[in-house]
């Protein structure tokens, strides 16, 4: 269990509720559900969820934290917007999925291996690192997310959609050693260190 | 009114001038209707034709106006004579409307409207001029009965629109159950928090107004009389008692919540910390806005369950088959009381269905804002101890929990205070130690006390509640004069029960004034005549008594009927009823249609032209046939349609009649009958259905097919359905043949 993990199962103990308002974005809306189910019923991946948003609801006021903090369900929001559009209570569905998402992996208790949680950090580093996206690096990183030989094969598999993006100049191949970076990155490395301060303090987070 | 002159008058307007020979109609009135003025008139409704009649009345010394014209649903203004039996032959919507007009079908649909025009002329002879009923009383006078919210409000409502009222409260104090809350829902913008209850100010005022005589402590002992003449013996629980005259009465006597006893499994009567909302409201009162304290050991509640649909809505039988209605928004507003004194209590409401009629939307979501909890699930068992265990299945996640809890609240529901049920006790009167209502508190006690033959208290509907139809006549009891409202009518909450309770103040002020005039109440209202029966004819067979849906006929020392004609609806059902026909109202009788069915040409039984008799509810069936018309849909031109007030005042006798007068088929429409039922008249429908049930053997007797005789249910919006049963009757008579019955 990471120090933060134990220090908000100590803080709220058994209100998960609490925790859930207090910390996860938009996550005071939760208690406005009123189990209608037009969200699990609109969402588009609803047959595949485990646990569709409506039933997260209920799971965190019902004081389920592993449950829900450890579920691979949230992670599955395409961001559609479907559930939010729809929802009779006008409950900010999809951030709250989100929310929840980046909380359970603050809290380092999210899914290690689930596909979306490692893109989405793979997606940030390379992001932060120079204040723009590197595609050719995010993509080969992506390839190689599953280990060296499942790499090779999907960069092969890839490598004519790769060739017809580099003869069409959309896709730059030197952009493998570097470049891309926007002016000034660094203070953009400042910029995102005071902000997650700020989060970390208004949270209550040890930073 | 020993002379009838009749004066039948036929319209040539609307088309009937070039549809039909209005000429040889006005002969037909002349010859065969005995009418000794018969006119035509290009324009009937108009001025010069409604002079012409009044000219005719006035000078001629016409009393019997025959027009044959429209429906008698449609120009009512224009025919409303004063001091005038008028009958209406139909031939716009009966006849010109549902015909086709073509050269081959002329002659038949000639025939069609010479008959309604015989028709006419025979109803208007057989028909006497209504006049007001002599033993009208003319109290004024409002009881109520019952000092709850739903009888306060009623009593200052009949008071502020100029009525004398008296309020007759068995309690020593007013409010009843509202009284008691320590606060209720809101009933204003923004729906977001409970509100002051208003009963000591309702309460203040009541004392206040000098139109409003207050009887605490004391209970109807007897009820007798009719609408505008009631007489009311209102007895102290000290003793002594006073008898007042009132001219309605409304029962506003509430309800009582489902004992908590009866919930064993739920914790109820086990603990003192599972409490019914009742309870919790006595807790919260105690507290005052300050925490709650729970009762067994005087702890300071923390956490709070809300067992919703506790014994409701229960399909064992065990409980109550009902939802309450106010359960939901009442232990929202619970739920409030906990977490508005300290938003740190758990509060927990365990619901299957969260029900929040009207604005309990807007509470509802108020409650969620302040951290009020909704779980979906079904409680299984509530087991007592320090920490109450709630066990239940959760319903979304599918499993089962259990939530612990300082104190329970058991939704328990409302049992109606509707006295004893007149017909689990066979509706005899004054028996000893009434049977226990199935499902309700235990042992009823009248209410009102009524000296009625068909029992003391008002019939019950559904439930152990005693409306006559939630929807259509709300308020509307089966007896005359006798406004239910409240939650002893549906259940229902404060806000409700206040709406409730001016309507019904309005409906008790109209009995009161029209039964002052003479007049019938709702749905006839208006109608001046009135049942009479020769009693030199009757055999004393009760059939009247038992089968009045509105208990309007008691029995006199003599065992003969004794007609109430103020608490009378009109609907002849007793007519319908008796075996030897003595019974009769001025201007409906078994007259008034039986010579209308006589007066019907019937062709031999070689002309292939058959005659249906359709005998249809003046409500439902009617409307339906005239709706029919002005959609111009058509129906046989055989067919003979005559109004009937209601099917319950259908004697068999005119099916007799008309069958051995050689009609080949009889039809009877009336309202749906049954559990949900729309009959105006309650029972009158289906005392029909019941009769005609018996008809086959009669046509075995005579040995006609039993097809030729049909019963059905229409209703208003049939206007595709009611021609087309006509229809096929008709089809059936062309493959069953003619009747031999023919002279």
């Amino acid at each position: 269990m990471s120090e933060l993990n134990k220090a908000m199962v100590n803080k709220y103990r058994n209100d998960f509720l609490k925790e859930v308002e207090a910390n996860v974005e938009e996550g005071d809306w939760v208690k406005m559900c009123m189990q209608c189910g037009v969200c699990s019923g609109s969402c588009p991946f609803g047959p595949y969820w485990e646990h569709p948003p409506q039933e997260i609801f209920m799971m965190i006021r019902a004081g389920k934290r592993d449950d829900v903090l450890k579920s691979e369900s949230m992670w599955m929001c395409t961001s559609c917007y479907n559930c939010i559009v729809r929802c009779p209570r006008e409950l900010p569905i999809t951030h709250i999925m989100h929310g929840l998402a980046n909380y359970a992996h603050r809290l380092g208790i999210a899914p290690k291996m689930n596909p979306t949680r490692r893109f989405a950090k793979l997606f940030w580093k390379n992001i932060t690192k120079g204040g723009r996206v590197n595609e050719l690096k995010l993509s080969i990183g992506l390839y190689f997310m599953d280990g060296f030989s499942n790499g090779i094969k999907k960069g092969l598999e890839m490598l004519p959609v790769g060739l017809g993006m580099v003869k069409t100049g959309r896709l730059n191949p030197f952009a493998l050693l570097g470049g891309g970076k926007c002016k000034g990155a660094g203070d953009i490395h400042k910029m995102l260190k005071k902000a997650q301060e700020i989060e970390n303090r208004r949270k209550g987070f040890a930073s | 009114m020993a002379d009838i002159k009749i004066g039948a008058y036929v319209c040539k307007g609307c088309g009937l001038g070039e549809r039909l020979d209005i000429a040889q109609l006005v002969t037909v009135a002349k010859r065969e209707g005995k009418a000794q003025v018969a006119r035509e008139h290009d324009f009937l409704c108009n001025g010069a034709g409604v002079a012409m009649i009044r000219e005719d009345i006035e000078k001629e010394g016409i009393n019997h106006v025959v027009i044959a014209a429209c429906s008698r649903r449609a120009k009512t203004d224009a025919f409303g004579f004063d001091n005038v039996a008028i009958s209406r032959a139909n031939l716009r919507e009966g006849v010109i409307w549902v015909q086709p007009d073509t050269e081959q079908t002329k002659e038949i649909t000639q025939e069609m409207a010479a008959d309604y025009v015989r028709m006419g002329c025979a109803e208007a002879g057989r028909m006497q001029v209504a006049v007001t009923n002599p033993a009208h009383g003319s109290n004024k006078r409002i009881l109520v009965v019952g000092g709850g919210i739903s009888g306060m409000t009623s009593a200052v409502e009949a008071a502020k629109a100029g009525y004398e009222v008296l309020l007759v409260e068995k309690s020593g104090v007013l409010g009843g159950w509202v009284g008691r809350l320590y606060r209720r829902m809101p009933s204003h913008e923004p729906y977001s928090d409970p509100m002051e209850t208003g009963v000591p100010e309702l309460a203040k005022a009541i004392e206040s107004n000098k139109r409003i005589k207050v009887y605490l402590n004391s209970v109807i002992s007897r009820t007798s009389g009719a609408p505008g003449q009631f007489s009311v013996d209102i007895s102290k629980e000290s003793g002594g008692t006073t008898t007042e005259n009132v001219g309605a009465v409304i029962m506003a006597s509430g309800f009582e919540p489902y004992d908590l006893n009866k919930l064993p499994e739920l914790g109820g009567g086990k603990s003192p910390d599972v409490v019914d909302q009742a309870g919790l409201e006595a807790l919260a009162r105690t507290a005052s806005g300050g925490a709650i304290k729970r009762p067994s050991d005087g702890k300071e509640v923390k956490s709070v369950a809300f067992v919703q649909c506790a014994g409701q809505r229960d399909d064992s039988g065990k409980h109550l088959a009902y939802c309450s209605g106010h359960c939901c928004n009442t232990s929202i507003k619970q739920a409030m009381y906990f977490k508005d004194a300290n938003p740190g209590v758990d509060t927990v409401v365990i619901y299957t269905d969260l029900r929040t009629p009207g604005n309990g939307e807007d509470f509802y979501r108020s409650a969620q804002r302040k951290g009020v909890i909704f779980t979906k699930g079904k409680v299984s068992e509530v087991v007592p101890g320090t920490d109450l265990q709630v066990k239940f299945k959760d319903l979304i996640l599918n499993e089962d929990a259990v939530a612990k809890a300082d104190l329970v609240v058991l939704a328990t529901g409302m049992v109606a205070n509707s006295g004893v049920d007149i017909d689990a006790a066979g509706g005899a009167p004054n028996v000893e130690g009434q049977p226990e209502a199935a499902a309700g508190n235990g042992k009823q006690v009248s209410v009102l006390n009524l000296t009625y033959r068909q029992g003391k208290d008002l019939p019950l509907l559904k439930h152990g509640f005693n409306d006559s139809h939630f929807i259509c006549f709300p308020y509307e009891t089966r007896r005359t004069g006798i406004y239910s409202c409240g939650p002893v009518r549906r259940p229902m909450d404060a806000q409700q029960a206040i709406e409730d309770a001016t309507g019904a103040a309005l409906k008790a002020i109209q009995a009161a004034e029209n039964a002052a005039l003479g007049r019938a109440a709702h749905p006839r209202s208006g109608d001046l005549s009135y049942p009479a029966f020769r009693r030199e004819g009757c055999t004393q067979c009760k059939r009247c008594t038992v089968e009045c849906p509105f208990g309007a006929i008691d029995e006199d020392e003599q065992r003969y009927p004794q007609f109430n004609e103020s608490r009378c609806r009109r609907c002849g059902t007793c007519m319908g009823a008796c075996p030897v026909r003595v019974i009769s109202f001025e201007n409906y009788s078994v007259d008034t249609v039986g010579y209308q069915i006589k007066a019907v040409d019937v062709p031999d039984q070689f002309s292939e032209k058959p005659r249906i008799l359709v005998l249809a509810c003046e409500n439902d069936a009617y409307p339906a046939l005239d709706m029919a018309a002005m959609n111009k849909i058509q129906y046989s031109a055989f067919a003979r349609v005559v109004p009937v007030r209601c099917l319950g005042s259908v004697n068999t006798i005119w099916i007799n009649d008309a069958l051995t007068a050689g009609y080949d088929g009889v039809i009877l429409m009336g309202c749906q009958k049954g559990e949900n039922y729309q009959c105006h008249f309650v029972k009158g429908s289906e005392m029909a259905h019941y009769r005609m049930s018996k008809i086959d053997d009669t046509l075995k007797g005579m040995s006609l097919e039993v097809e030729r005789v049909r019963t059905c249910e229409v209703a208003i919006t049939d206007i595709q359905r009611a021609p087309s049963i006509i229809n096929e009757m008709a089809e059936t008579i062309q493959k069953i043949g003619l009747s031999p019955m023919k002279f």
